[in-house]
């Protein structure tokens, strides 16, 4: 088990090298530089600000001296806001993204569970398809028309909660935009442990479990839980990156000051270092948290655990 | 008042004939009652329907009564007051009726905890001692594991104790032994009588095997297409059977008393079609790639065929049976020795074989579906051969080929434009000899080709088989677990044990006079389908060990009741005698 | 021809499913609407207004979606940008299906070390959040439809490749394929006409559900203003523009969002009720 998780960590280190090398050329094979885009400057200065940014190095030296940086935690200076650091923008940015996407994930975790394996117990009743037809609706409205719908709605129309993250102060802020970037993950979580909950509750096991006299409850518990789980537990990778990507909608729609706006607007901006810098966290965020699934995958399978 | 009273039970699928009709019969405290049928016959169903697990969509009539209640049409609830503590079931299929992600200690234990059958503290003793009752070996770490990590025979033994823990009034068995070897039902059949007298539990014990009932059930009934068309004491049924049905399955299941091919003369002093010496056939372990350890799945196999013979090749799962016959068609690498065919080398795999030598082997699979391309029609599946190696010609005459080889095999030729899932297994199982008979082999090896047809089909393709071989003289390589096959249509059997050969003889001398003591285990691990004989207690042989870590010396010593110190120190050579050989050190002087 | 056959009777399965026949007909009409409706209108997606700006939906001079804040006519506009939404999502789910069936049939198919190394990339690829590399694609570099298609379709490629080795090799495994090799059946023609043939619902199966995943990453990058460019649009860029004037001309948020929801639900349903047809599980029985 403990091979298991070592193996997988080492399989992660090349990973996110990949990423990082990746990034790193596609930005260094940008056509221009991050400074030619207004207006020309004279040759000297051009060329200070290049020696300040290390522009006038060979690629690979370059390519050195930001992976050492990265290791420290030193993305290096971001090219547009002039007096921050791309490290402290994300640091300073970090809090409230999390603070989104976990309650998000926690929301589309609890809910989808609940509502897919109430969905399996009732299967083909007027619940089931009823819960099934809006979860397939839910997976297929994007986060980006959701969350305008709801500012639309909610805040402009009935006027009930703020529309913007500037206009609060109250907890209440966060109501939104967490249940807009959850909602789709909520739709695909319920329908993933539908369908494997009814797979689970088709199989001999559970055949003998009610011929051994156990109640719907704990069958469910005890027997059922843990094999329908796998499959969504296998669809956390995906679902931390589908949030990921929503955070950044999210965040720019309502106006949330977090990673994904500073992501948005160093896109729009061609703030090279800012976006490469973001590029490289989320990956790094996305491998460390696939990893830990990994594991817990190899945890909960027997089989796997065994081998 | 009896225990379990069945009457009028009728069961229907949306769409579909019924299942069971107007089945009535009961069960009286104590007592074992054998419920016999082919597949398909509402065995199961009926089974289902007393513990209350049919599926939803199932129609069902008529009353199930336990002890004075009706149990149809109750409330799971209700049901489970029943369940456990009144009566208990025992699934086919060990593998799929345990939860793989629970250990096997957790799930006795919850079934003792949800019937407040014992407290927290307690269930753990209980649970261990129910599976020490079972014979489960090493208990402590069994308790601790998981199904995967249990041999076939051990789960079978869990799901006993599991069905027993609540010491029910009625114990149902459904099929308990179909999935495993002969040598482990012997054991498991063994067990369930044992169990049955100290718990004093009514048995219904539901087979396809004649076997199983005569030495266990005192009364049985025999179902044909949902309906009872037989009832009776068991030794009255087994002498007088009123029913065609009845009569004709009987008698299927008794031709092993009789030796079907003992007046033929054996072929074998002709030249060989094929020889095989000393052949060694092994595989990569999976996940043990590194170590580059391999599994040793045939070793030093030296054998025969001679034209218009047939050799069936026996042993338990695992023994390495259908690696030999991979090895020979040249799906699996042979590792050392050789094999002549038609006096050529056949060496490498398939697809590097001259064409000659590869027509003249071939192959039926156990799954007759699963053989054929689901893509593809019967006629095509039949000339796909001819299209390969003689496109021009079969271009031509495709209809007719296709025509004669359908009569041959006995299929109609309405069949031809079917595809393989609109086929029974019978008519799919002929479609596959079509197709390999159809390059003219000399040698057609089938691996468990009729294991998976129930008894009547089963006959017809032997009958088939039989047929063809006597008109053009093919040689059959026969490859079963089953020893009443074996012995209708082979002329010399071949035992394998852990990938080596046991005991090579004429059919006729290994029934009566088996040479070595695994095939005589083997012979008398076979329920024989006649309730005067009783039961031949066969010697509790545990299980084989695994083919990874084969002990020393003869690979069957820690299980062989005859054993001596020279057996786990020196591998036995093969001896000859009149009309065998067997590789027994002690096969001289034993008389088994 | 043997293609064909497979095809003919799954023909006749998918005509009995109402929800294939529903959201195949919509579909149908939406992609026939999108392409002959920019003919009919009387008016350009390029031409802006500013006299007529911000019309509410109306019959009159054939608004019938209104105008959005340049005065340009919103019907023929989300006809446009319907298109190429469309466009986009048909060539990178067909790169993603080249990609992955290529892929994994020859992973498949080989086996061993090759298929190993082959699905550890795979493995590595999955744990990568590629759309973000693909928004670093497009802020580095011109934004241009070639990159969009090869963007979207490496992004999908993976699941293909997974399905379809998974398929293979089980495939391989059945005792057909070994009745196939033991009568002399050359290797080419294994593939061709015992294993391809038998892919074939699932590779259908998973086009139809990669097409709204390859539409939601087009529309998301749009959305951000990464995408299709001005004055092209897609319905991504759309709902974008939308949500800016929501407060003032709810209509330019309403009718592309709606529109893209529609398209995204069908394909969903078309996906699952074909794989209710073909799911490989379902073979078995």
């Amino acid at each position: 088990m403990l091979r298991f998780a070592l193996l997988r960590l080492l399989w992660a280190i090349p990973t996110l090298l990949l990423v990082i090398v990746l990034a790193f050329l596609m930005v260094h094979a940008a056509p221009g530089g991050p400074f030619d885009a207004e207006r020309a400057l004279p040759p000297e200065i051009e060329a200070n600000i290049a020696r300040a940014y290390h522009l006038d190095e060979a690629l690979p030296q370059q390519f050195a001296r930001y992976l050492g940086g990265v290791l420290r935690g030193d993305f290096g200076p971001s090219y547009r806001y002039r007096d921050y650091s791309v490290s402290e923008l994300i640091g300073n940015a970090i809090p409230v993204s999390m603070k989104l996407g976990a309650l998000a994930m926690a929301l589309a975790v609890l809910v989808g569970i609940s509502l897919g394996t109430l969905a399996a117990l009732r299967q083909n009743s007027a619940l089931d398809r009823l819960m099934m037809g809006l979860a397939m609706t839910g997976i297929s409205i994007p986060v980006f028309v959701i969350a305008p719908l709801f500012i639309l709605f909610f805040a402009v129309k009935l006027q009930w909660l703020p529309a913007s993250w500037s206009g609060s102060t109250s907890a209440w802020r966060l109501l939104l935009p967490v249940v807009a970037l959850a909602l789709p993950q909520i739709a695909y979580i319920a329908r993933l442990t539908r369908a494997s909950m009814i797979e689970v509750l088709g199989s001999d096991f559970i055949r003998t479990a009610r011929a051994q006299g156990l109640g719907t409850a704990a069958i469910i518990r005890y027997h059922a839980m843990k094999p329908a789980m796998l499959p969504v537990l296998s669809y956390m990778g995906p679902a931390i990156a589908a949030i990921l990507t929503g955070s950044v909608v999210v965040e720019e729609i309502f106006g949330i000051p977090g990673v994904g706006q500073f992501f948005v607007r160093g896109a729009l901006n061609r703030d090279y270092t800012l976006v490469l810098g973001i590029v490289i966290f989320y990956a790094a965020l996305v491998i460390l948290l696939n990893l830990i699934v990994d594991v817990l995958y190899g945890f909960l399978d027997p089989r796997i655990r065994h081998r | 008042m009896s225990l379990l009273e069945i009457s009028g039970l009728s069961i229907s699928y949306p769409g579909s004939a019924a299942v069971l009709d107007r089945l009535s019969f009961v069960i009286e405290k104590g007592e074992s009652l054998g419920l016999v049928g082919e597949s398909g016959s509402g065995k199961t169903q009926t089974a289902l329907a007393i513990m209350g697990l049919l599926p939803t969509n199932a129609r069902v009539a008529g009353g199930v009564v336990f002890d004075g209640t009706e149990l149809l049409g109750q409330p799971e609830r209700m049901l489970n007051l029943y369940r456990t503590r009144r009566m208990g079931i025992v699934f086919q299929d060990p593998m799929s009726a345990l939860n793989p992600y629970v250990r096997i200690g957790a799930q006795l234990n919850r079934i003792l905890l949800e019937h407040g059958l014992a407290s927290d503290d307690e269930a753990d003793s209980r649970s261990l001692e129910m599976l020490r009752l079972v014979g489960l070996p090493d208990v402590e770490r069994q308790f601790r594991s998981y199904p995967h990590q249990l041999s076939g025979g051990m789960r079978q033994r869990v799901m006993i104790a599991a069905a027993l823990i609540g010491k029910p009034d009625l114990l149902i068995a459904d099929e308990p032994t179909t999935a495993l070897d002969v040598t482990v039902q012997a054991q498991i059949l063994g067990l369930l009588r044992g169990l049955r007298h100290e718990f004093n539990t009514a048995l219904l014990l539901i087979t396809h095997d004649l076997g199983v009932v005569a030495g266990n059930c005192e009364r049985m009934i025999v179902l044909k297409d949902g309906k009872l068309i037989e009832e009776g004491m068991t030794p009255q049924i087994f002498a007088e059977p009123v029913h065609p049905v009845t009569r004709a399955m009987l008698a299927a299941a008794r031709r092993s008393d009789f030796l079907a091919r003992s007046h033929e003369r054996t072929p074998k002093d002709q030249t060989p079609v094929l020889e095989i010496e000393g052949l060694a056939v092994s595989y990569a372990v999976p996940g043990e790639r590194r170590s580059r350890k391999r599994l040793p799945a045939v070793q030093q196999l030296t054998m025969t065929i001679a034209p218009g013979e047939t050799v069936a090749l026996v042993g338990e799962s695992g023994s390495g049976k259908t690696s030999l016959a991979r090895a020979i068609v040249g799906l699996l690498p042979v590792q050392s020795g050789s094999m002549v065919l038609l006096g050529k080398p056949l060496t490498g795999r398939v697809e590097s074989r001259p064409n000659a030598l590869r027509r003249a082997v071939q192959m039926v699979f156990q799954d007759p579906v699963g053989s054929l391309n689901p893509a593809m029609r019967v006629d095509d599946i039949i000339t796909e051969p001819l299209t390969v190696h003689e496109p021009d010609k079969i271009k031509a005459n495709k209809d007719e080929v296709v025509a004669a080889m359908l009569r041959r095999v006995g299929l109609d030729d309405a069949l031809k434009k079917r595809f393989p899932h609109e086929l029974s297994g019978g008519q799919a199982q002929r479609v596959a000899i079509a197709r390999a008979l159809v390059l003219k082999p000399k040698i057609l090896i089938c691996d468990e080709a009729v294991a998976a047809l129930d008894g009547s089909i089963r006959q017809d393709i032997l009958e088939l088989l039989r047929a063809e071989q006597q008109q053009s003289g093919l040689s059959l390589l026969f490859i079963t677990h089953d020893l009443t096959t074996v012995r209708q249509i082979s002329h010399r059997v071949l035992v394998m044990y852990l990938g080596r050969l046991c005991e090579l003889a004429d059919t006729e001398s290994l029934f009566m006079r088996p040479k070595h003591p695994y095939t005589k285990a083997l012979l008398d691990a076979v329920p024989i389908a006649d309730p005067a004989i009783g039961i031949i207690v066969a010697s509790d042989l545990g299980e084989a060990p695994s083919m990874l870590q084969p002990p020393s010396g003869c690979a069957f010593h820690p299980r062989c009741p005859y054993s001596i110190s020279r057996c786990s120190e020196e591998l036995p050579e093969l001896q000859d005698f009149k009309k065998s050989s067997a590789a027994c050190h002690r096969a001289a002087e034993l008389a088994l | 021809m043997n293609a064909g056959l497979v095809l003919s009777r799954i023909w006749k399965e998918i005509r009995r499913s109402r929800s294939i026949t529903i959201c195949g007909g919509i579909l149908v009409f939406i992609a026939a609407l999108a392409v002959l409706g920019p003919l009919i209108s009387p008016h350009s997606y390029l031409t802006t207004d500013f006299d007529g700006r911000f019309i509410e939906p109306t019959l009159n001079n054939f608004h019938i979606f209104g105008t959005d804040d340049l005065g340009r006519d919103l019907f023929v506009r989300t006809l446009m940008g319907g298109q190429i939404t469309l466009l986009v999502a048909v060539i990178a789910s067909f790169v993603s299906l080249v990609i992955g069936v290529a892929y994994g049939a020859v992973a498949g198919y080989v086996g061993g070390h090759i298929d190993a190394i082959m699905m550890r990339a795979v493995d590595a690829l999955y744990a990568l959040p590629f759309i973000f590399l693909v928004i670093l694609l497009m802020v580095v570099f011109e934004r241009n439809f070639l990159l969009i298609f090869v963007a979207i379709g490496a992004i999908n490629w993976l699941d293909m490749a997974r399905i379809v080795r998974g398929q293979t090799i089980s495939l391989k495994q059945r005792e057909f394929v070994d009745a196939a090799k033991l009568i002399g059946v050359p290797a080419w023609r294994i593939i061709f006409r015992h294993i391809t043939p038998n892919l074939l619902g699932v590779v259908i199966v998973y086009v139809t559900l990669t097409i709204p995943q390859a539409i939601l990453v087009e529309s998301f990058l749009s959305f951000l203003g990464l995408g299709v460019q001005e004055p092209q649009t897609s319905l991504g860029a759309l709902v974008n523009g939308g949500v800016r004037q929501m407060e003032q001309a709810p209509w330019m948020l309403l009718i592309p969002a709606v529109l893209l929801a529609v398209v995204l639900l069908c394909f969903n349903f078309l996906g699952d009720g074909l794989r209710d047809v073909f799911d490989p599980r379902q073979e078995a029985k």
